[in-house]
């Protein structure tokens, strides 16, 4: 039988997916020996058991100075300034999207123009950013929004005039206006493609937050990552990358459970 | 005055004619089947009749009102495909037929109620009431045919469109839906364009076959001309002409 038509069963399948995972935490637990032996004040690689140590520290004990559990006010701080960022570039992506998708003039005049914007890298605008919005929430903020709309709004437009043609004149033989087509036909239907374009957003989000709280900041996940790297703390840094790696797992799963609820329709198709 | 009235029509794509010089004129009720070889412009035709396409030339009225320049609720419609709306309920497809033509497509509480059992009855005509919380997704290609055409009239268009709208369905469900919209004229006069690929069907369903075709042909240029009509076929009694008698013969009397 050829290897392309040789399917795992159940249990081997549950295996196959958990092999990587377990063959990293080996290979990270035997090279993290290795180096302790040596030496055992090594900071570089810490045990795992130093690793869920210091979670525990993080998650529970308050700051010296203040008193506030940094961790948990890091992460807030962090998602909101993603929350307020992608939010707003959804809204972005989904207004223009339907715009250039539907109406001709609106496609002539800004086609071009998004796509050459999207060609322009979001990072090398950051110092303009930082002169201009100064260094507080909206640069953080607007990093991410530029970073990711241009992409979710030519996604939404080629999603929108995707929509068949049929459908289209169908509504506006039942009486639709333009305003109507937009909002009864185009609208619901792209609500899903949105959704999946906005999973699909996340990584490069939270690449952008990152960047932007590890270069100007004073609370965030990446300024924290950023700052303890300074005292070579691998366990603190450790918890941070699998923390923010949960989170950004558990957003992708709620997205993908809302697009499955609201929009049951479309799942035959996504 | 006819129902639609087609006056030296044409149509040029990029240069290239796709139809030309075509007239017809439409009585109130009929059933126009339009058949012909593929891409000879029927479907075109059809277009042209829905103002989702404007003439090159000529004109198309329709109730001596001036030429339509974009769709409007005056000609319904049924595509071959994706003629109704997946992300809504079929009864919600029904009601949609009416609350698209108000300013934000939506119907204000007091009147979503009677629209609701309005759609109802409509499923109950066209035998899909047991779906009508179903997504058309979940529906057969002839129930989905069925939907789109309870759509289509429900909005009362003057005359209505059908772009081969039987022509995904396989031959028994086919037959139904012959069936189905025989049934339907019967209980509501309509006037009827149909472009099919099925010449049976044409003349099983019409009251009139007509014919796209080119009259002439350049085999070095094979599209430097258009089509016309050039066949008009009385379709009624069974597609066999001469049945029903018009004169007074004294000879041949049918009981």
């Amino acid at each position: 039988m050829r290897w392309i038509n040789r399917k795992p069963a159940r249990p081997l399948a549950v295996l196959l997916a958990a092999l990587p995972f377990v063959a990293l935490l080996l290979a990270y637990m035997v090279a993290s020996d290795l180096r302790l032996a040596a030496n055992p004040a090594d900071k570089l690689l810490p045990a795992p058991s130093t690793i869920m140590e210091t979670a525990q520290r993080l998650m529970t004990e308050g700051d010296r100075r203040t008193g506030r559990i940094l961790f948990w006010h890091d992460t807030a701080k962090s998602l909101e300034r993603l929350a307020l960022g992608v939010g707003l570039a959804g809204l972005a992506g989904i207004t223009f999207g339907l715009l250039i998708g539907l109406l001709p003039h609106a496609r002539a005049m800004l086609g071009g123009f998004v796509a050459a914007l999207s060609l322009v890298p979001p990072l090398a605008l950051l110092p303009i950013l930082f002169i201009v919005f100064g260094l507080g929430e909206a640069s953080k903020i607007m990093l991410i929004f530029i970073g990711i709309t241009p992409f979710l709004i030519r996604d939404m437009a080629s999603r929108t005039a995707e929509i068949p043609r049929e459908q289209l004149v169908k509504a506006q033989t039942l009486g639709a206006s333009s305003l109507v087509v937009a909002l009864r036909v185009a609208l619901p239907q792209i609500m899903p493609r949105l959704i999946q374009a906005l999973r699909l957003s996340l990584g490069p989000a939270w690449l952008f937050l990152i960047a932007a709280e590890a270069i100007a900041s004073d609370l965030g996940l990446g300024y924290r990552i950023f700052l303890v790297r300074r005292y070579l703390a691998m366990d603190v840094i450790l918890t941070y990358v699998i923390w923010i790696t949960v989170l950004a797992y558990l957003m992708d799963w709620a997205l993908r459970a809302l697009s499955r609820r609201a929009y049951p329709w479309a799942e035959t198709n996504l | 005055m006819s129902l639609v009235q087609v006056r030296n029509l044409f149509k040029t794509y990029e240069g290239r004619p796709i139809l030309e010089r075509v007239n017809l004129d439409v009585e109130e009720g009929e059933f126009i089947s339009i058949v012909g070889a593929s891409g000879c412009g029927k479907s075109t035709f059809l277009r042209l009749l829905l103002a989702e396409e404007l003439p090159s030339r000529g004109e198309i009225i329709v109730d001596d009102a001036p030429p339509a320049v974009e769709p409007s609720p005056q000609r319904g419609v049924v595509f071959q495909r994706y003629s109704v709306f997946p992300h809504m309920s079929v009864r919600d497809n029904l009601v949609a037929a009416e609350a698209f033509a108000t300013p934000f497509g939506r119907l204000p509480r007091a009147k979503r109620a009677a629209a609701r059992e309005r759609a109802m009855a409509t499923l109950e005509r066209i035998g899909l009431a047991h779906m009508a919380d179903a997504f058309p997704a979940a529906l057969s290609g002839g129930m989905q045919q069925r939907l789109a055409i309870g759509q289509a009239l429900t909005a009362k268009p003057r005359i209505l469109l059908l772009d081969e709208p039987f022509g995904a369905l396989d031959p028994g469900t086919r037959i139904s839906m012959h069936e189905f919209l025989s049934e339907l004229r019967a209980e509501t006069p309509m006037t009827v364009f149909m472009v099919s690929h099925d010449l049976e069907e044409a003349f099983k369903l019409g009251d009139r076959v007509i014919v796209f075709d080119k009259t002439r042909w350049d085999p070095t240029d094979p599209t430097a001309f258009g089509a016309t009509i050039t066949y008009d076929f009385d379709a009624r009694d069974g597609g066999i002409p001469f049945q029903r008698i018009k004169e007074e013969t004294h000879v041949l009397r049918p009981h």
